[in-house]
């Protein structure tokens, strides 16, 4: 396969960026997307350029380090990580745009890399119990009904990769924070700080200059793992439901 | 980690909504569905204008007198108007913030554009500046009668059908009515939304009522200017 690919340089936080253009060829379907940008940072590196930086790690689709909006979309077509996004997605000749997240909780640090520790502080604001788990508790002490462990497990599965803060028109991070509060706030465990975990993350989210939900749909879709937009919904019910018990 | 053994001052459940961004969509979703329960009988009242000038000036009239003698001449119209003058500005104010603070967290944009929402969803704001300027319109046309041709206070059903008889007095109601149905189509889901009402099973039901409300809505407001200009209302 050969490529364009349209790429958003940016040498450091504080000196503009601007797309760049290159060419690729020799790309075989089978690579992921990560992978076709490597074969592309070789070839700067040989012809003496800058590679262009990203961010990477675990490559399989579970670790939520990578990032990259492709041609619009946060994680590219597929409705997967970057990672886990194949060329085969694309088709000889095509123009790739790739640009980082924006937000201005997530400001670039180079090229496509953005610091995302908005999310961090949000999660030590509430995103944990407080209770010594030691080791694993007899299973029937505390029952949880199958359903709760369900949603519970369901909303677990966010991997803070931010596509949803990426793809939302506001740059809003409600999806994010909705599954960590809906997956805490369901179970036993998180039920100590029931009320103070949604009012905590949803301040440090506002503090962090996120945008606020307009009920777009857009971050549920981009949502590599398929968190729904009414863990939205609920965590709404359950920041009036604390608001009104602190107040 | 340290907690406080003891603080100061209990925050007030509204002060906790209204600095935080999901607690001013919680009164942007109240405010906007005590309008809409205003507007649903609103749009019925209106809809008595094809019983002729009598029925529609009498339920004028009878409007003035709800609550009597409990209530003084007039008061209860008062307290509607104080009650959507409030949910007005609530709503309105809201939004602007929000909206203020929505663009500032995209500084930049994205070179490849995409259009993510709805044509309801992304007109939500501008649609909601043209129904404020519109009620602006309305009153000083069927309320005050600044603007109104006829003006005639008293008789209501003579003044709208003059005020619809003018071309720029119905263009302006049926743009506002098309609208408020877009915006009631995205509003109602996302108001259910932001309540924490919506769920799995709740969804579709909840999206059907909203395009029904905004077609009811829309319909039963456009069907007065529509009767007045085919000289159904006359």
């Amino acid at each position: 396969m050969k490529l364009t690919l349209r790429v958003w340089r940016q040498r450091n936080p504080d000196s503009p960026g601007a797309m760049a253009t290159y060419e690729v060829d020799g790309i075989s379907q089978d690579m992921s997307f990560l992978e076709m940008l490597d074969t592309l940072n070789e070839e700067l590196i040989l012809g003496g350029d800058e590679p262009v930086a990203f961010d990477h790690d675990c490559r399989e689709g579970i670790c939520g380090a990578c990032s990259l909006v492709i041609n619009g979309d946060a994680h590219g077509p597929e409705r997967t990580t970057t990672c886990q996004l194949h060329m085969r997605s694309f088709q000889d000749g095509d123009t790739i745009d790739v640009e980082p997240w924006r937000a201005a909780a997530f400001p670039v640090v180079k090229d496509l890399v953005v610091d995302r520790s908005a999310f961090d502080r949000v999660i030590q604001s509430g995103g944990y119990i407080t209770a010594p788990t030691g080791a694993a508790p007899e299973a029937h002490a505390t029952a949880v009904p199958k359903p709760v462990a369900d949603t519970a497990f369901e909303h677990a599965e966010c991997i803070g990769c931010g596509a949803c803060v990426a793809a939302c028109p506001n740059g809003s991070a409600m999806l994010f924070t909705a599954a960590k509060v809906v997956h805490l706030n369901s179970l036993p465990q998180g039920a100590p700080e029931r009320e103070s975990r949604v009012l905590e993350m949803v301040g440090q989210m506002d503090a962090e200059g996120f945008g606020g939900c307009t009920n777009t749909g857009a971050c549920a879709t981009a949502c590599p793992k398929g968190i729904p937009l009414f863990s939205i919904a609920k965590m709404n019910r359950e920041f009036v439901r604390a608001a009104r018990k602190r107040g | 980690m340290a907690l406080d053994t003891r603080t100061d001052r209990r925050p007030s459940f509204a002060g906790v909504l209204w600095r935080s961004t999901v607690g001013k969509k919680t009164a942007m979703a109240v405010s906007g569905i005590v309008m809409l329960l205003y507007l649903v009988a609103h749009m019925l009242g209106n809809l008595k204008i094809f019983f002729g000038a009598l029925d529609f000036n009498g339920y004028a009239a009878w409007l003035r007198t709800i609550g009597e003698p409990f209530l003084h001449h007039e008061w209860f119209l008062w307290i509607v108007r104080v009650v959507l003058v409030v949910a007005v500005v609530t709503h309105a104010v809201a939004a602007y913030q929000l909206s203020r603070r929505d663009t500032a967290a995209r500084p930049t944009a994205y070179s490849h554009r995409r259009r993510r929402a709805s044509y309801a969803t992304r007109t939500m704001r501008w649609g909601g500046v043209i129904l404020g300027l519109f009620i602006v319109w309305h009153i000083l046309d069927l309320t005050t009668l600044t603007v109104n041709p006829r003006a005639e206070s008293g008789h209501p059903y003579e003044n709208a059908v003059a005020s619809f008889s003018t071309w720029y007095s119905a263009t302006l109601y049926l743009v506002a009515m098309l609208a408020l149905g877009l915006h009631i189509r995205h509003g109602f889901w996302s108001a259910a939304q932001t309540l924490g009402a919506n769920r799995p099973g709740l969804d579709r039901p909840l999206k059907g009522l909203a395009n029904g409300l905004a077609a009811l809505l829309t319909l039963g407001f456009i069907a007065v200017p529509v009767s007045v200009l085919t000289g159904v209302v006359s």
